[in-house]
């Protein structure tokens, strides 16, 4: 399990090209995505005929009360869950119908994920938490790199349970940037955080998409956070109610909650 | 039903594999336990019931010859209970088809043989013979079974040096030949040493012994003193040739019987308790951490209003559901177990019946034990959780510290990879738990060690006794002591390649007040065939002079060598003579005297003679070899090493199979127990961290590779580990099962820590894989989820 032996084991399959899918320039496309859960007899709907395109570097905010559908969404997009129907590609490659290896290989290589309980490992200091991701990645950043981006160069040997929680989510962060991700799926990541350190997580979101190009997709309840993006999607019963583009961006230390 | 007990249920069926492997873990330890009690107590009150209904003598001697009216001054000793006085001799069996001349030994029967007063017969089968009938006899059961003869078929003795046709008229059993072997023999050969009862008369007409007896069976007279007996037997009978008492400890079929019966006491009072240890180790940590992963549901009930006592008799019950489904078919194992190993004694030990008893307090116990690890381990789970504040309870346990450790910076970062640094520090961060598994892991390799060191021991013991010790091949006995030059007649037989003539004489050796009956080797100087070894298996050179003894035989009488020693030689003249022990001999069967040839027949004052010829021969088909001997006169019987090895194998093979078997299979039950529910609980713990390094993109091979190469560590250090406590079992087994006639040797081959790691290590890889499949199903979505 070393760092050479990773390159010798075994790589799951890549997720299928289809030869010209997707319009140009886009990350993602999703045409007629619909999610339906059973639970026992009942058919709960996530997801209903969603359509949808995301543009390179673009960054979107999800906007959507409990039940809205919008993790449904953002888990088919990042490749954990599959829709039921319709369609789901990344860049020219379909999610929809990927196996389960070809979508963890889609995960390895092209997703940073970031997630509201920051999911460290506990028992890894936030540089081999970085270090967990580069030494699987094609192309990484060094984990002192990425550290050192989200400001936390002088943190690097503490384990979690020694870190605040906006530290922790800087190395969640720091880990999911450190493979230059084609796109950052952050759920909820300030639903933990107060404030003042929230926006210190913005800030680090931002700078990643900013410097790295890397696609930056939140969903949240927080509508503060919606000035930031360059898009909001706004879900409602499985629905995209309505898409608004912010004709001005704000910066993180701009918005308060 | 409460709701909590409908809990109990669902619980119950929803950790199936957990309850299944912790009930099978205590299965086995109730089921060793059961069984080797019952197997034990089944020997024990077996040869106790059987003793006393035969009226087993108290004390036996044999002498040359007495008249009958000598019996009325017997009776007249004081402590005499009852005196049966018979003919005995050994003699030459002639089974038809046999080509070998078999031994035997010819018995009298009492002059009123429908009621004998002591050593009375058990006829299985047949009639006694008629009176007066010199053709017809009865045949010991052991002697009849492992050569099929039945009642009505033919057989020929030599008696008195006259080839006599004999019909044998029934089969019988008796207190004396339990165990049938004959004097000097290692190993028993039921196929060719058989014992034949003959009416009285016939048999004294047949010896020239009318009017008179040359052995005694005596009991003792209700309070008095076997010493006191046989020292007033000793003085009466020396002048017709007595050949010392001796008490029915020494009698050779008891001591034999009391030998394996002290060893059954001391594996029914170890292992088991052992085993039983170690079950009830198990599940108390066990089911200890089963009910300390509950942690949130005891906090909510908590929370709710329940009271601490029904929340603890809540998870009591779980125990005590789990420890039952164990306990039950435990205890029906261990019967089963108990009434087959009794079983196997019966072609070992020839009793009338071989009834099957159980100790009625062994079950309650076992179960008892198993109760109290598991209760124990559940109160102190419970207790741990109850004490905190609901509010904390329900709150996962606060985040393992963790730091860097002496491994971590001896490795640095980049020899270990971040995912070998998540399982060195699932381990180093939950310390006793890990050397809890460890020492888990480690307890069922000596179980494994234990079987098969039996096994190891007997082949070593055979292979000593009988590749170095023991090398010829053939052994011809004659019927007394003969010139050597009838050693030279037989070394011209065909197939024969080599002879060597030795003398056994019976002796009394005699130190201070202690005092020992054997027989001792009269060896040629230049012995090959026949030679005893010291300690690392050299042949040790006889001296010139003075006695070699067997190293427990210097034990038992208290001398070192340099020691005078008087030997009373029960034979010719009987002459008595005071030597000096020369050394110690290693035997590890047996207790033995050696000297020179010459010497010991200067001692005897006979010449140059021998009584028995060792043979090595071409190893060719020996018929004609037989036959040649057969036909010689002065031969008494002849042993053939292979045979009697062979039959020896073919009867213990059942025993060690099944007693190997058994615990192989207990200690695979203890590896997939220890490693299936650590890993269960591992998981459990730390389903969330898995499931996160599977979101970022790691694939299921490499997820479940972080928790089972924590478990493949655990395992390869619990090894060594249970190989070292293995070696340590086997000694302090040697210890307790040391017999007066065997030295057992703590020899354990190489192939026994082979198999024993091997076993354990894919017993719990195997359980390990079986969590695997878990790990592949682990949700990832739920992790995106807050932590509870």
């Amino acid at each position: 399990m070393d760092a050479s032996a990773t390159a010798a084991e075994p790589i799951p399959p890549e997720v299928p090209r289809e030869a010209g899918a997707g319009a140009a320039g886009a990350v993602f496309v999703a045409r007629g995505l619909t999610k339906t859960y059973r639970v026992g007899e009942l058919e709960v709907p996530a997801l209903r005929q969603v359509d949808l395109e995301i543009g390179a570097g673009e960054f979107i905010v999800i906007l959507g009360p409990s039940g809205s559908g919008k993790s449904t969404l953002l888990n088919i997009l990042g490749g954990l869950d599959t829709p039921s129907s319709g369609e789901a590609l990344f860049r020219d490659h379909v999610l929809s119908g990927a196996t389960e290896a070809e979508l963890t290989r889609y995960r390895r290589e092209h997703v940073g994920f970031v997630f509201q309980a920051y999911n460290l490992i506990p028992s890894l200091t936030a540089r081999e938490n970085v270090a967990l991701v580069t030494e699987i990645a094609a192309d990484p950043m060094r984990p002192e790199e990425a550290l050192a981006r989200v400001g936390l160069a002088d943190r690097m040997d503490h384990f979690p349970a020694q870190l605040s929680g906006g530290e922790q989510q800087r190395v969640a962060i720091a880990r999911a940037i450190a493979k230059r991700p084609d796109v950052l799926l952050c759920d909820e990541p300030t639903g933990a955080l107060d404030c003042k350190t929230g926006i210190t997580v913005l800030r680090a979101i931002l700078d990643s998409n900013r410097q790295l190009g890397a696609t930056a997709i939140i969903i949240t309840h927080n509508a503060a956070i919606a000035a930031m993006a360059d898009r909001v999607l706004y879900l409602a019963d499985g629905l995209v109610a309505r898409i608004e583009r912010n004709a001005q961006r704000r910066e993180p230390e701009e918005i308060a909650w | 039903m409460s709701a909590l007990d409908r809990k109990l249920a669902r619980d119950l069926l929803r950790l199936r594999g957990q309850v299944v492997t912790i009930a099978a873990v205590i299965a086995c330890g109730i089921a060793i336990f059961v069984s080797s009690l019952a197997t034990f107590a089944s020997l024990q009150q077996n040869q106790a019931a059987y003793y006393r209904a035969a009226r087993f003598a108290d004390v036996f001697v044999s002498l040359k010859r007495a008249p009958d009216a000598l019996l009325e001054r017997l009776r007249a000793l004081p402590g005499i209970g009852q005196i049966e006085p018979r003919i005995v001799r050994d003699i030459t069996i002639d089974l038809p088809g046999q080509a070998l001349p078999l031994a035997g030994r010819l018995i009298s029967l009492p002059a009123d043989a429908a009621a004998p007063r002591l050593d009375r017969l058990y006829l299985r089968r047949g009639r006694l013979p008629a009176p007066r009938a010199a053709g017809e006899v009865l045949v010991n059961e052991a002697f009849a079974a492992a050569n099929h003869l039945r009642p009505g078929d033919q057989l020929a003795a030599i008696l008195n040096g006259k080839l006599q046709a004999m019909r044998i008229v029934g089969v019988a059993l008796s207190p004396e030949y339990v165990f049938a072997t004959r004097a000097g023999d290692a190993i028993p050969d039921d196929k060719r040493f058989g014992v034949l009862w003959m009416d009285h008369d016939a048999a004294a007409a047949a010896f020239d012994m009318t009017g008179a007896f040359n052995d005694l069976v005596v009991s003792l007279a209700p309070g008095a003193r076997a010493a006191e007996v046989m020292r007033g037997l000793d003085r009466l009978l020396t002048p017709y040739g007595g050949l010392v008492a001796y008490a029915r400890r020494d009698q050779p079929s008891n001591r034999f019987l009391s030998d394996e019966i002290a060893q059954q006491r001391t594996m029914a009072t170890t292992i088991p308790v052992v085993f039983l240890a170690v079950s009830a180790f198990l599940l108390h940590v066990v089911l200890g951490r089963l009910v300390a992963s509950q942690r949130e549901q005891i906090a909510s009930l908590k929370a709710i209003g329940y009271a601490t006592v029904p929340i603890a008799w809540h998870y009591l019950k779980l125990a005590g559901a789990v420890i039952l489904a164990g306990a039950l078919p435990g205890i029906a194992l261990g019967l089963g177990l108990g009434w087959l190993l009794t079983r196997s004694y019966t072609s070992f030990f020839r009793f009338p019946l071989l009834a099957f008893h159980v100790q009625l307090w062994a079950p309650p116990l076992a179960v008892g034990v198993a109760l109290l690890a598991g209760m124990t381990g559940v109160l102190s789970a419970v207790r741990a959780v109850v004490r905190l504040a609901p509010a904390e309870a329900m709150r996962p346990p606060a985040p393992q510290q963790y730091r860097a450790g002496w491994l971590d910076r001896a490795l640095g970062r980049r020899l270990l990879s971040a995912r070998w640094r998540i399982t060195l520090r699932g381990i180093t961060g939950r310390k006793l738990r890990a050397v809890l598994t460890v020492l888990g892991v480690a307890l069922a390799v000596p179980v494994i060690m234990v079987s098969r060191f039996w096994n190891d021991a007997l082949d070593y013991m055979m292979d000593v006794q009988f590749a170095a010790m023991d090398r010829g091949d053939v052994t011809v006995t004659f019927t007394g002591p003969v010139a050597a030059s009838a050693g030279r007649e037989i070394a011209r037989l065909p197939g024969v390649l080599l002879t060597e003539g030795f003398r056994a004489v019976p002796v009394r050796l005699v130190v201070a007040h202690r005092s020992y009956r054997t027989a001792i080797l009269g060896l040629p100087a230049d012995a090959a065939l026949r030679r005893p070894l010291d300690r690392h298996l050299r042949p040790i050179a006889l001296p010139a002079a003075g006695v070699l003894l067997s190293q427990r035989l210097a034990e038992r009488l208290h001398v070192r060598p340099g020691a005078l020693i008087r030997l009373e030689l029960l034979e010719g003249e009987r002459p008595q003579r005071s030597v000096t022990v020369a050394g110690l001999a290693d035997d590890m069967i047996g207790l033995n005297a050696y000297m020179r040839l010459d010497a010991l027949n200067r001692l005897m004052r006979e010449g140059d003679t021998i009584s028995a010829v060792d043979l090595r021969t071409d190893g060719r088909p020996a018929d004609a070899l037989y036959r040649a001997l057969k036909g010689m006169p002065k031969v008494e019987s002849v042993t053939v090493k292979a045979l009697a090895l062979q039959l020896f194998r073919a009867t213990t093979v059942f025993l060690v199979l099944v007693m190997a078997g058994i615990f192989t299979l207990f200690s695979t039950v203890i590896a997939i127990g220890v490693v299936y529910n650590n890993a269960r609980i591992a998981l459990q713990e730390r389903g969330w961290e898995l499931a996160t390094l599977r979101v970022l993109g790691f694939t299921r091979a490499e997820v479940a590779g972080v928790l089972l190469a924590e478990i493949a560590l655990e395992i390869v250090a619990g090894i060594p580990l249970g190989l070292w406590l293995g070696v340590w079992l086997v000694r302090g087994m040697v210890v307790l099962n040391e017999t007066e006639m065997f030295s057992i040797p703590a020899i354990i081959e190489t192939r026994s820590y082979v198999l024993a790691a091997a076993i354990v290590f894919v017993a719990g890889l195997a359980s390990a894989l079986l969590v695997r499949r878990r790990i592949d199903g682990l949700d990832l979505i739920g992790v995106l989820k807050t932590r509870e």
